[in-house]
């Protein structure tokens, strides 16, 4: 236990030597959640809108105007003929155009057409969503028989996300993003430090046992890592007001398996490699990338081929952001989340034993 | 600036030896793009196609299992199971095996068979708010359509007069397919990704290893240095800059309607950019771990501040302002109204201007700078 304690002195010490360690350990983790709680938005708002009214009459403004008050639309440009339409989206003034045709008030052409950039498909559909509820919501409200043509009138209710904010579904996964790669990234110096250093034969001829010195080595950056966690939480709740609706207790456990997985892992791939910069490098690809992009927390899983989809299976960030989701949004507990957290408890002791193994294997 | 040609040609020759004889350099610049391309044009997908849908009908008549049938047959949606009390609905989502439930009330067909309006309920799962908001929309869409008393569906007229038809049409991308816009976006990371890393880390290498030394010792005039590091990695960047257009046409079927040649004359001065950036990092790190991580620090940002993945308009107004000095967001720009509108130099002059200001200025920069180190 003293022998224990020694070794994570001594990383502490060592750490604080290192003004990149630790600027890497406390400030980038909050400045990440900033800025990708920001800027990973796919909210549709304020999309520039271009307006042909061939009709200018009383009701052809009222339409317009309603595009205008709902929020999602600003219109930027009122042009005279269709021609005008493509400079424009080739310049990307507007993103989206509404034509009206003549007599459209009087009823003699009640076809309105709405031409949208498709490039970035996403705002795309979403604006076209958007146009074809404001155009339907107007003639409910403006052409007395318009209920009547309708048949089925949907009633739609959103659970978890009432609002649909993109903030609510990303920064719960984020702390899961950042904590893997912040995890593998401060450890996996940590053991080719010593190699490059020479300090790792010393290491080996005191009499301390590898399963000592891989805990020794962890017990700071857990620390490290659990503060970060509440870091990230607290700017979650306070400046992106994310909803809390669930169980702390099952956050802090699930954290804490997530956290010894990734330092595991960096502790695995800085023992294997011995050299820094390579072991920063393998770290980054075997973190970064497939945390951000296979692990749902922007695209999902769901619309992947099946053979990206298998390989997700084994991206643990997968797991914690289903965990993290539930627990900040939907408030559900064990009986939901206990595959997540059994698959985490997997990660957790098979990048333990990965870190022992391969550290075994080096001093002896 | 005295440039002897030969000799530069020897550098050159020397450079890229260096380059090909690595198999980890070479794996990067041949392998790495193609990988990114795979990565990029499969996971990085925001379509909304066959979202699981649970579905409770309690009227269990033949024009509520029609309506069920318009859900599944659109392609939007996915009919998983079938539920019988409301809990079952809370369960699926709330386990997430489901991000939509249709609930259709008992008395749905008598409704519409007496003409009163027909309610159905839609509960979204809004966790995934993109999935959530595209997916409510077609819903609304489908379910707003289904036997309307004019007779119209879809787009098709008909029926009433004064009923509004609101045709909406997608240019440049009419199936809505993100893959059309995020493959020729793999272009600009990785072109300037291969731009830092060749020039960043090989020239600390050399410092590292002194064969930089040896080379300053030559009778190499400083010109010609930095002429004979930068023109491989031009030709490299170009390499894989025609490696990703031709995969991304044959294997993801994205068409380039543009033009090419305009898209190598403007991807000129981005190249000129992504290499002054790495050079600028090169003169200010002393070790390859050092110039990683300024690599690191500057590439992670450019990338998400690039409008690559996440649309520039919709983040706050400040960073918009930001990512105006970034070439990443701009050469994006160039591509994708290349590749997918077939914009010309009369649109995108604007930003290839503001990319040859931004490589030409750098590179200069960065030139100077290095030179006085070398010097």
């Amino acid at each position: 236990m003293t022998r224990l304690l020694a070794i994570a002195r001594k990383e502490v010490i060592q750490l604080r030597r290192d003004p990149r360690s630790l600027v890497m350990g406390f400030v980038v983790p909050a400045f990440l959640t900033l800025m990708f709680g920001y800027v990973m938005n796919f909210d549709v708002k304020h999309l520039p809108l271009g307006v042909i009214d061939q009709d200018r009459t009383m009701t052809s403004r009222d339409l317009v105007s309603a595009y205008a008050s709902s929020g999602y639309f600003v219109v930027t440009e009122r042009l005279e003929r269709t021609e005008d339409v493509e400079p424009m989206l080739q310049r990307g003034t507007v993103r989206m155009v509404l034509v009206i045709p003549p007599g459209f008030a009087a009823g003699h052409d009640r076809q309105l057409q709405i031409l949208v950039d498709g490039g970035d498909a996403n705002t795309a559909a979403i604006a076209m969503n958007y146009a074809n509820a404001i155009t339907a919501a107007w003639a409910g409200r403006t052409t007395h028989d318009a209920r009547r043509t309708v048949t089925v009138v949907p009633q739609t209710r959103v659970w978890y996300n009432e609002e649909l904010k993109s903030s609510n579904m990303v920064v719960p996964g984020l702390i899961a993003v950042i904590m893997m790669i912040i995890a593998a990234m401060l450890t996996a110096l940590t053991v080719a430090r010593e190699w490059e250093r020479g300090t790792m034969e010393q290491l080996a001829a005191t009499p301390v046992h590898p399963v000592e010195v891989i805990i020794g080595k962890l017990v700071p950056y857990f620390v490290i890592g659990l503060f970060d966690v509440a870091v990230a939480i607290f700017i979650g709740l306070t400046v992106f007001k994310v909803p809390f609706r669930g169980n702390p207790v099952i956050l802090l456990g699930t954290t804490s398996l997530f956290l010894l997985g990734a330092l595991g892992l960096g502790i695995f791939i800085s023992a294997a490699i011995k050299n820094q910069l390579l072991a920063t490098q393998v770290a980054m690809l075997a973190t970064y990338l497939p945390s951000l992009l296979l692990s749902g927390l922007m695209f999902d899983i769901a619309s992947m081929p099946r053979a990206l989809a298998a390989i997700t299976t084994i991206v643990p960030a997968r797991y914690f952001i289903v965990v993290l989701r539930g627990v900040f949004l939907k408030g559900v507990g064990p009986a939901v989340l206990w595959p997540q957290a059994l698959g985490m408890l997997l990660f957790a002791v098979i990048g333990l034993s990965l870190a022992v193994r391969a550290f075994r294997k080096e001093i002896g | 600036m005295a440039v002897n040609s030969r000799r530069l040609w020897e550098l050159i020759r020397k450079e890229f030896r260096q380059m090909f004889r690595d198999p980890r350099s070479a794996r990067m610049i041949f392998l790495s793009p193609i990988v990114q391309l795979l990565l990029f044009g499969y996971a990085v997908n925001t379509d909304v196609r066959n979202a699981k849908t649970l579905v409770v009908d309690y009227d269990a008549t033949a024009t509520s299992r029609e309506l069920v049938q318009t859900f599944a047959a659109s392609g939007y949606f996915q009919i998983v199971g079938y539920g019988h009390r409301p809990a079952d609905l809370a369960r699926a989502l709330d386990r997430g095996d489901v991000v939509l439930g249709l609930e259709i009330p008992r008395g749905f067909a008598a409704d519409i068979a007496a003409g009163r309006p027909a309610q159905v309920q839609v509960l979204v799962d809004g966790t995934s708010s993109n999935t959530a908001t595209v997916a409510q929309g077609y819903a609304t869409q489908i379910i707003g359509q289904f036997r309307r008393a004019d007779g119209r569906t879809g787009g098709q007229t008909g029926g009433r007069a004064d009923a509004i038809d609101l045709r909406a049409r997608a240019w440049y991308n009419p199936n809505l397919v993100s893959r059309v816009y995020n493959v020729p976006g793999v272009i600009g990371t990785i072109v300037m990704l291969m731009g830092l890393l060749l020039t960043a880390l090989a020239i600390v290498r050399e410092r590292e290893i002194g064969t930089l030394e040896q080379l300053m010792v030559s009778p190499l005039s400083p010109a010609e240095l930095i002429l004979g590091k930068c023109l491989p990695v031009v030709a490299v960047c170009f390499i894989d800059l025609m490696m990703i257009t031709v995969v991304a046409m044959l294997w993801f079927h994205i068409p380039l309607i543009g033009s090419f040649g305009l898209l190598l004359f403007a991807s000129t001065f981005y190249i000129l950019s992504g290499l002054g950036l790495g050079l600028l990092i090169s003169t200010v790190s002393n070790t390859q771990q050092e110039a990683f991580m300024s690599m690191f620090f500057f590439f992670l940002p450019a990338i998400i501040l690039s409008g690559f993945m996440y649309p520039v308009e919709n983040m706050p107004i400040v960073v918009q302002y930001a990512t105006l000095a970034n070439p990443i967001r701009h050469y994006l720009v160039i591509v994708r109204g290349i590749f997918l509108k077939g914009a010309g130099l009369e649109v995108l002059a604007p930003q290839i201007a503001v990319l040859a200001f931004m490589g030409v200025t750098v590179l200069w920069i960065a030139a100077s700078r290095l030179r006085k180190t070398t010097a």
